[in-house]
């Protein structure tokens, strides 16, 4: 039980938790941990509710479908693991704006939203474009020896860490 | 996964019955996953920009041993023939320009899509508010661009669903086996200097 009540565990305990998790996703349903098109399929149900008949038609939408899916429940399944594990560990915090973006840009809410929402827009287009996200690409697909998933989990890394850095440097 | 474009079928928006068991396994894996991602430290904003920053090396850690553990098990049982791989197909336009669009967002928003969904379980409302609605407005602005992308830069320098066994024409473990090493000695490496 005290495990379950720390605040961290080592990263590799997490990573050999994720592998083994990797494993049995495989075994069981067939399916590798992935994230990002749950994204996609949320963000054309909503379009759906205001114009259905559009949504319909697009390409992108009836290649990946508009159904709840094993991937989508995934990704709803995370929201409430972490609940549970910062619950457990009273590491539950509602929270604006991160320590570390306070101390580089202030504590001004709206600023760190404005980002965000720009970055996400980022995130959502760029998992598109490349078929895939940091769980899809960077775990699934890299241990899988996926050529598509090292290329794209490499250039993750590059674009991240040039714009950390001038993000944080230039600006912050 | 089948990529189904035809304009003839019906769009599936319902969930057929016998699906409701692979949705509760989906739901099962996804609460261990965010669980483990949680107590990894990978749903903190600071923990991920800490990593682009190179001044924290968990979501490398964490990444780096999930792959390690995560490729031999899954080329062992491939090797036992329990399961097939599923490599997505990929090409030059759709995985450097895609790959470098998600990092300048990696690093602005400071979590993925994976991430985003433990941070929001954490607490964290720029996620929830800013975040999240930018993903759902960045991924409905792909799809509305798809129809031109998709013959044009998305297939340039396309090369399928290939794996490094099958690109370089060895059996799985002569790859398998150099990469568990050469990320052990990484690992190594970093925590040998102290990061």
């Amino acid at each position: 039980m005290e495990l379950l009540t720390q605040v961290r565990w080592s990263p590799y305990a997490v990573g050999i938790g994720i592998g083994i998790l990797s494993w049995l996703s495989f075994l069981i349903s067939r399916k590798p941990l992935a994230c990002s098109t749950s994204f996609a399929k949320t963000s054309g149900m909503i379009e759906r509710l205001f114009s259905r008949k559009k949504v319909d038609l697009k390409p992108y939408y009836r290649k990946i479908g508009l159904a709840v899916d094993w991937q989508w429940m995934l990704v709803s399944g995370i929201i409430i693991g972490s609940l549970i594990s910062a619950l457990l560990s009273d590491d539950f915090r509602w929270q604006w704006v991160p320590l570390s973006w306070e101390a580089a840009f202030g504590g001004n809410p709206l600023l760190r939203v404005v980002v965000a929402l720009v970055g996400g827009g980022c995130i959502g287009f760029g998992a598109r474009w490349a078929d895939g996200c940091t769980s899809g690409h960077g775990i699934s697909g890299a241990l899988q020896l996926a050529v598509s998933s090292w290329i794209s989990a490499i250039c993750f890394f590059i674009g991240g860490i040039l714009t950390a850095h001038i993000v944080f440097t230039f600006i912050g | 996964m089948q990529a189904n474009e035809s304009l003839d079928k019906p769009m599936r928006t319902t969930v057929p019955k016998k699906d409701i068991s692979s949705l509760l396994w989906g739901l099962a894996f996804g609460i261990a996953f965010g669980f483990l991602l949680q107590k990894g430290g990978a749903t903190k904003y600071d923990v991920i920009v800490g990593q682009l920053l190179l001044t924290d090396f968990t979501v490398l850690k964490i990444m780096l041993s999930a792959v390690l553990v995560g490729m031999i098990g899954i080329y062992a049982m491939k090797t036992l023939g329990w399961v097939k791989l599923a490599p997505k197909p990929g090409s030059a336009g759709k995985n450097v320009i895609g790959g470098l669009v998600f990092g300048v967002g990696f690093a602005v928003l400071g979590y993925c899509p994976g991430t985003i969904a433990g941070a929001i379980g954490n607490g964290a409302l720029d996620a929830l508010v800013g975040g999240l609605a930018g993903i759902l407005v960045g991924s409905g602005l792909f799809a509305a661009l798809y129809p031109r992308l998709k013959q044009g830069i998305l297939m340039k320098g396309s090369f399928g669903d290939l794996t490094f066994p099958r690109l370089f024409e060895v059996n799985d473990w002569v790859i398998v086996i150099p990469v568990a090493a050469l990320i052990l000695l990484l690992l190594y490496w970093l925590e040998r200097a102290g990061l």
